[in-house]
This record gives C-alpha cells, structure tokens and sequence, in this order.
C-alpha cells in the first residue's frame, strides 16, 4: 500500500512540474511583468527595480528562470509575491487551509444529504416523494453555483440571518474559542451550501440507481424469502453493495469541488486559493500564480489519492500493489 | 428494399426515440428560440446593446398600458418622471403627460439586418423620445432586453464552439492515442493527465492570464472558446482512447490494414464513427459547463468586456448583492442560463437514453 502510495507521487511530480511550466510560459507569454508595474510607481528607485530583476533573473531567458523556480522549490522556497510585498509561502499556507475546509464542508453535506436522499427515494421508487425528489435535484443540477450564491446571499441579506461573504466577522479576535468557532461556522454555510446543491443533486440520483439497481439482485429476494426484516435487508445487505461504488466518485466529487470552490470563494469573499489565483492572475504576480497552481494540484491528487485508499479500504476485492 | 419497410439505420432509430420524448423536444424548442432571438437579436431588440440612457439608469420594467381615460386604447406606455425620496433612492414615477403607442417595426437605430442589408426598423418598440424597457434597465439606463438578447450571442455561442473544439481535439487525439498505442499513446495520456490533474478553474484562470490585455472583443471572445476547449479536451480524449484500445483490434481493422488503407483513413473512417454514438450525448452535456465557464470568466470580469454584453457579465452587476433589491431584474441573465443549461441537460440525457440503451438497464436514470 505505503509503495503504491509513493509511486503515485513519484508519476505526479513530473506532471505538476509540467503544469507549472505550462502556467510559467503562459504568464511570460504575454507582454509585461510586475515590475512594470512598479517601474511606473515613483516610490521606487531604479536602483531597486534593477535589484529585483537580477534577483529574480528576469532578464534572462524563461528557461533558465524556470529552473530557477525548480532549484528555489526543491528548497521549499516559493518564490515572493510582489503584490502582498511577502514571501509567497507566508500568504499560502492560509489560503490553501480556507480551501480545504470550504471544500471539505461542501463534501460533507453532499454526502450527509444525498446519500439518505438517494435511498429515501430508491425505496418510494415512482411514487409521489420521489417524483418530487427528482424533479428537484434535476433543476438543482442545472442551477448554476455562482447563482445559487448569490441568491442565498441576497436572502442574507434581507433577513440578517447569515453573515455576508468573508470568513470572519468584524470583532473575531476578541471572542472565546468556542464563539470563533461557531462564527466561522456561520460564514461558512451560505459558501458550502451554494457549492454543495448541485453536487447533491448529482450524487442522489446516482445513489438511487445503484439501490434500484441493487435490490433487484437475487440475494436481496433471498433475504426477503428467508424471513428477514425489511430494515436488515435493507441497510444491512442492499446499502453495503450499493455505496461501494460511490467511493470511486470520492475522489472525483472532492476534486469538482475544489474546482467550484474557487468560484464560489470569489463571489462569497471567502479568503481562499481560488480567490488568491484571481488576484495573482489580476496583477500577473508569478510566484503567486504558480504556487496556487502547484497548490491546487496537490490537493486535487491527494483528494484522488485518498479516494482510491477508501475504496481499497471499502471493497475487499481490491489492492493495490 | 427502400428505407420504409423497417429498415433504418442506427441514427433513425435513435431519432424517433427522440422524437417520441415530449421533455427533450420541449427542450429543443425553447433552444431553438434563444438562438433565434440571439441570431435575430438586432431585428428583435427595441434598442442597441450600447444605447445608454443615464437618466433611466436601473429604471424599473415599463407597465403598458390599455386604458386611457378609462377607455380601452391602443397599448401605450408613459413617460417617466426621475426624482429622488429622503434616502437619495432613485424613484421613478409615471408621467400621464407623455404618451407613447406600441408599435410594431418601429423607426430605431440603424443595424444590418442578418448583416446583409441596412434596416432602421425595429421589430417593436415606441417612437423616439420615449423609453419602453420590457424587462428594466441595467446600471447604464441600457435595455436589459436588448441586451439579453445580443449577450445570447456570445453566451450561446462560445459554448457550442467551445464544445466542437474540445470534441474534435477530443476524438482525434484519443483515436490516434488509442490506434498507435505504445510510446506515442503514452506521451498524450500523459499530457491528457496533466490536464486533468489542475482543478478546471485555476486552469481556466491561468490560462486567461496569457491572453494580453489589449485584445480587442472579438479576440477576447475567440480566446475564451480556445482557452474552454482546451480545458475540456482531455476527458473525452481518454475515454474515446480507451473505446479505440478494443476496437483496432476487431477484425474489420484487419482487413482495412490489408486493404492498404493509411491509418488516417481508418481512424477516421473506421474507427471513430464508432465512438460516435457516446461521443454525441457525451458532448450534448458537457455544452452546459462550457456556457457556465463563460459566464463565469465573464462575471469576475475576465471575459467579454463591458459595453459587449454577455449573461455572465450582465451579471456581474448583481454581484453587489444589494442591488438585487432595488433592481431584480438584473438578476434575469440567471435564469436564461439557467433555462439554457437544463435544456442542454435534458437534450443529452435524452439523446443518451435513445443512443446507449446499455446505459439505461444500467438503472442510471429511470422514472
């Protein structure tokens, strides 16, 4: 397992190396740098934009800056953000954790809600309930997530039930543990909520299928004819088999979000990677922008990662070796 | 044996299931008239999608009116009156004075009607110094009809585009991958996985940072349809690979090679075609998330610029929320995305229950 693991890694390195080359040409492709920028700011000296060039080798060529970046990297240094004026790694840690536990708080409430919302309807197959169910989750599904956030935004708005947009309310400092907990709880759920419903929508008509398609199999008929009650039959032999092959969608469920995320940060101001990019890509500050990249790959593979543990965890029948 | 005794091809087969689904079909029309309203959108607008009013600015949908003095009359609108209440809140008031009959093909801005021929007739509007805003007006005093109208140019285009794009790269990069094999198929799945391994919306964001800032819109809206093809290539390349892996391995590939037919010709005669049938639907519900792309680089203000409109970035107004309250209206962008994702939904899952019935006895949508 511990060498599957690493060889996952060891393939993904090369790649995210590519992506931030990739990412590297694209921004150098187009005329201009930061320090253009700062070149027409009067508070610097040409002295210390001359500096900063030679530091960052700009004047060379993209090649040899890139393998600059690399030998920088292999020293887990990631270069400095010009726009915040700080080492990139001081500002990414942060983010990448707001990211984290924005996507994290969306995955869970796809789970918690769509699962149950899958077998309730599974098992009132065609009836009223479960008309209702899919007529819902199929416009839920085409709602669009920036819309979404917006509307439970403006709802926010109008009743003052939620906080709008942020993370944290004017005051966070001053209150206990427990109420810095909760505060950011409460900016939490309209972002989570926004990015979760269509992914719930999704998830449960999956679900549904594979309990339908479940407990049309025989076993499910022997149970029943051996006398079993309908709640054993139900959770215990039926929901078993048709979980397993959501673990495979984990992965892929935890990577769209992360990928929403950035979008729904944006509009919520919620202070994360995807909002970070946005800046970075706005004032072409490359570290920034690499870094983010570099970033949000990793946490895509080791989402994947961990999906692929679960469902070897989940179904006996597969290892890895 | 003529084609109407019964034997039709795969495709006909599948196109009357189509037919016979009253939801897809309702989906195909509603389609049909948002891309007529778009493609007709300078005939059907009361007004240009620049014509700016400032007095009008967030003016609310003008009420028509049917009775003039208490006796039914032509429908007409009023003037409107700007004052201000205590709180500096824009307050429009109807202006009994000024009177404004409907009229059909009504004397406007001049345009290029199907960009053929010069046309100053409108299809409905009112006579020049009035203003009728159907569905309100936007930040500008524009109206949000018109430009709904002309910003479904861009919104439903880039998206169809895009889609084509991203569906030839597609098919040939996973028909070559998937026909040659070896070290060439591993180089591109290796590029396809290097795609795929950044969360789509960085990419879209990093790639949107190469397009120079002094594009003209034109340019800015053809690289938005490279920039969403190219993120959207890789994962129908890898499955129709994977499909190509079987398939150069049936016989009829065989005899194609012994034939002496050049491999071009057999992945794109040959093999492809048979890809053909998943690849459709395939790209029918993946239209939806090239449109929402759009949107979305439009609405952070990376997309179509501002006097162009597009839904996403007419949009992008609302995303002061508070607006939203006093102008609703200029939430309307929303629901024709909205209207046109579920219909593409619909359209595809529909075309994938008549072109895959394999994937229909799987149980993945029924009821």
């Amino acid at each position: 397992m511990l060498k599957y693991i690493l060889k996952r890694f060891l393939v993904a390195v090369p790649m995210l190396l590519g992506i931030a080359l990739l990412t590297f040409v694209l921004i150098r492709m187009t005329p201009g740098n930061y320090l253009d920028t700062v070149r027409l700011d009067p508070q610097f000296s040409q002295e210390t934009i001359a500096y900063y060039e030679k530091l960052y080798q700009f004047d060379k060529p993209l090649l040899v800056q890139y393998i600059q970046w690399i030998k920088n990297l292999l020293r887990l240094e990631l270069g400095y953000s010009f726009h915040y004026n700080v080492p990139v790694y001081r500002i990414i840690g942060s983010r990448l954790w707001n990211t984290f536990l924005l996507s994290l708080a969306g995955f869970l409430l796809t789970w918690v809600v769509a699962i149950p919302l899958g077998i309730w309807a599974a098992l009132h197959r065609n009836q009223f309930i479960d008309r209702c169910i899919q007529f819902f989750s199929y416009v839920c599904f085409s709602l669009p997530s920036f819309f979404l956030a917006m509307l439970f935004l403006f709802w926010a708005s109008q009743s003052g039930a939620l906080p709008l947009g942020g993370m944290y309310s004017p005051g966070f400092e001053s209150l206990k543990p427990w109420g810095q907990l909760t505060d950011i709880l409460r900016h939490l759920v309209i972002p989570a909520m926004a990015l979760s419903i269509g992914s719930i929508a999704w998830l449960q008509r999956i679900m549904r299928g594979n309990m339908l398609e479940v407990l049309g199999q025989q076993y499910i008929l022997t149970a029943r004819a051996k006398g079993l009650p309908e709640n054993r039959v139900i959770y215990l032999h039926a929901l078993r088999n048709a979980i397993n092959p959501l673990i495979t969608l984990l992965g892929y469920e935890f990577s769209s979000l992360l990928s929403g995320a950035a979008l729904i940060e944006i509009i919520c101001s919620w202070p994360g990677l995807g909002s970070l990019m946005l800046t970075a890509v706005r004032s072409k500050d490359i570290y920034l922008v690499m870094a983010s990249m570099l970033m949000g790959g990793v946490m895509f593979i080791v989402g994947n990662l961990l999906a692929d543990i679960g469902l070897a965890k989940a179904d006996p029948r597969i290892r890895y070796e | 044996m003529n084609k109407q005794s019964g034997h039709l091809s795969e495709f006909q087969i599948a196109f009357r299931h189509f037919r016979r689904n009253r939801l897809a079909w309702t989906g195909v029309m509603i389609l049909s008239l948002l891309y007529g309203g778009a493609v007709l959108a300078d005939f059907l607008s009361p007004y240009s999608f620049k014509d700016e009013n400032r007095n009008y600015s967030y003016a609310p949908p003008t009420s028509i009116h049917f009775f003039d003095n208490g006796r039914l009359a032509w429908p007409y609108v009023n003037g409107m009156k700007l004052s201000f209440d205590e709180y500096n809140k824009r307050v429009y008031q109807r202006d009994p004075a000024k009177h404004y009959p409907l009229q059909f093909l009504v004397k406007g801005e001049e345009y290029r009607f199907l960009g053929l021929f010069p046309c100053r007739r409108h299809f409905f509007g009112v006579e020049a110094p009035g203003r009728w805003y159907l569905l309100g007006a936007d930040a500008r005093g524009r109206d949000m009809f018109s430009r709904l109208l002309y910003g479904g140019r861009v919104s439903l285009t880039i998206g169809l585009m895009g889609a084509v794009i991203a569906f030839s790269l597609g098919l040939i990069i996973g028909g070559i991958s998937g026909y040659y094999g070896g070290r060439l198929d591993n180089f591109l799945m290796r590029l396809c996985e290097m795609f795929m391994m950044v969360p789509g919306f960085y990419l879209l964001l990093a790639l949107r940072a190469a397009v120079p800032d002094n594009f003209n819109s034109v340019q800015v809206y053809f690289s938005i349809v490279i920039i969403l093809s190219f993120i959207g290539w890789a994962g129908l390349a890898r499955i129709v690979r994977g499909m190509c892996l079987s398939l150069r391995e049936r016989e009829y590939v065989l005899a194609a090679k012994s034939l002496g037919l050049s491999d071009i010709r057999i992945i794109l005669r040959h093999i492809l075609p048979h890809t053909l049938s998943y690849s459709i639907f395939a790209v029918m519900l993946s239209i939806p998330g090239y449109i929402l792309g759009e949107s979305a680089l439009s609405l952070i203000g990376l997309g179509i610029q501002d006097p162009y409109a597009s839904w996403g970035n007419m949009l992008s107004d609302a995303m002061s929320i508070v607006r939203i309250k006093f102008a609703p209206w200029i939430l309307s962008p929303a629901f024709l995305i909205f209207l046109t994702v579920v219909c593409f939904n619909v359209i595809g899952d529909a075309l994938r229950d008549c072109l895959d019935p394999m994937l229909k006895a799987e149980g993945h949508r029924d009821g």
